[in-house]
């Protein structure tokens, strides 16, 4: 009796081993052969959101591998450490990509993507994640409005930080009726993210300046409150 | 031997149509179909899925003892939808983007291991087969007509986003239906699923009354047991 029990749960035991082995060994395979095409694809899909913001003529760098990491900052609203990238041309800088994150939209986070020129002014603003109510407060993304084009060519010195708010609490920027807080939340996440690059460009360029590529960052970035 | 075939296909298609009828898996079915190529493609991928997991689970059942059939049918599974989870990611990023989490969400969709458990491991590897194949295309074809409804309804176009799956080439096949249109949001956002599917249900319901009346109507001598 106790022999057939053991037996049985042998069996059991191999019969389930097996299976894991067999399921782990293939997914390993399948995980070998798509990487290189996941790796390509997510690398073509970022670079075609740079393409969108930031003029490929307006660096000749590598834009996806010159980057800068970022410590969790109040102006960018990332609560794990980021990452910038770098655009320079002729190795002088010639802009920046940061990633900002809005907590303050309707429905959870708003993450942007900010093409800023080394004069700092914008070369363009895209969503990249959002869940705004659709149909109401989604026109910040592209793919449902021009909304987000407001910001191109924008900078501190042509609107005082002051204008940087929609329309309805006294700013510059249009907003569309019924969706406020969403807007709201974007104009201000951009504005942190120009403050952040005035006080911080000096360090973001600082690696891609140098003619050795082996230069190393200050020690600490500048702090955030200005 | 056809007539087991066709009587597969018939249950699955429409019979025991599992969105409309065994009303399994309503997770994706009322996520995903904010627009008819969203539908399609999940639905595709459920299909895949458990076409190859039923025909994976038959050939090897009388290995399997009864106390682990659950873990081990769920790990075949699992091991599916990573694979087309990750060709999906490979071969067409932009739509796993759209997709995201729900296709690794096909693992715990009911309807998967319902066919596993009560088809595949008792049958045979062909048949069994074309029972994930037929229930999974049932349950498509639910997904992409709710989908096509909502996409009309909210935004008065059919199949955007096909440039997702087949490349910016299949931009023009995007057909605008109602040209200036200016959207009913009800029906993209979540309460529109719910009405969306139900519609569907009476619909599927109201045929099947009016065939079962016809029949009865055309055999008067034959008592017709309702089968609901």
């Amino acid at each position: 009796m106790a022999e057939t029990i053991i037996k049985h749960t042998l069996k059991t035991i191999v019969t389930m081993i097996i299976f894991t082995l067999v399921g782990t060994a293939l997914l390993a395979y399948i995980f070998e052969i798509t990487r290189v095409p996941i790796e390509a694809s997510e690398k073509e899909a970022r670079l075609a959101l740079f393409k969108q913001i930031l003029p490929e003529s307006a660096y000749d760098n590598a834009l996806l591998t010159d980057i800068v990491e970022l410590a969790p900052s109040k102006l960018l609203g990332n609560r794990s450490s980021t990452t910038a990238n770098i655009a320079t041309f002729h190795h002088q800088a010639a802009g920046v990509i940061l990633e900002a994150i809005a907590h303050d939209g309707y429905s959870g986070d708003i993450k942007l993507l900010i093409a800023i020129r080394s004069d700092g002014s914008l070369s363009g603003v895209r969503v990249l994640t959002h869940k705004e109510t659709p149909g109401l407060g989604d026109y910040i993304d592209i793919a449902h409005g021009k909304w987000i084009q407001l910001f191109n060519n924008e900078s501190l010195t042509k609107t005082p930080a002051n204008l940087w708010q929609v329309k309805k609490d006294g700013g510059k920027f249009d907003y569309m009726v019924g969706a406020t807080i969403t807007p709201r939340a974007v104009v201000k996440a951009v504005l942190k993210a120009l403050t952040f690059f005035d006080l911080n460009k000096d360090t973001l360029f600082y690696k891609f300046k140098q003619a050795s590529p082996n230069a190393v960052l200050p020690t600490q970035m500048q702090r955030d409150e200005p | 031997m056809t007539s087991m075939y066709k009587e597969i296909t018939i249950n699955g298609l429409w019979k025991q149509n599992s969105g409309v009828v065994q009303l399994l898996g309503l997770c994706p079915t009322l996520a995903v179909t904010t627009s008819a190529v969203n539908g399609l493609s999940l639905g595709i991928a459920t299909a895949l899925v458990m076409a190859a997991s039923n025909a994976s689970v038959s050939p090897v059942r009388q290995w399997v003892p009864t106390e682990i059939r659950v873990p081990v049918f769920i790990l075949v599974i699992a091991t599916l939808v990573t694979i087309i989870d990750m060709s999906i990611n490979a071969f067409a990023h932009p739509l796993h983007k759209v997709l995201g989490i729900f296709i690794p969400l096909i693992v715990v969709n009911c309807i998967v291991l319902a066919r596993v458990e009560s088809f595949a491991a008792k049958n045979e590897t062909v048949p069994s087969m074309l029972d994930g194949l037929m229930m999974g295309t049932g349950l498509a074809l639910v997904l992409g007509l709710l989908g096509g409804i909502r996409e009309l309804v909210g935004r008065g176009t059919l199949f955007s986003g096909l440039d997702l799956v087949f490349g910016p080439a299949a931009k023009q096949f995007v057909l605008t239906v109602i040209p200036d249109y200016h959207g009913f949001l009800l029906a993209i956002l979540p309460p529109g699923a719910f009405l969306g599917l139900g519609s569907l249900v009476a619909i599927r319901n109201w045929i099947e009354i009016r065939n079962t009346a016809k029949a009865s109507a055309a055999a008067p001598l034959l008592k017709i047991a309702p089968s609901h």
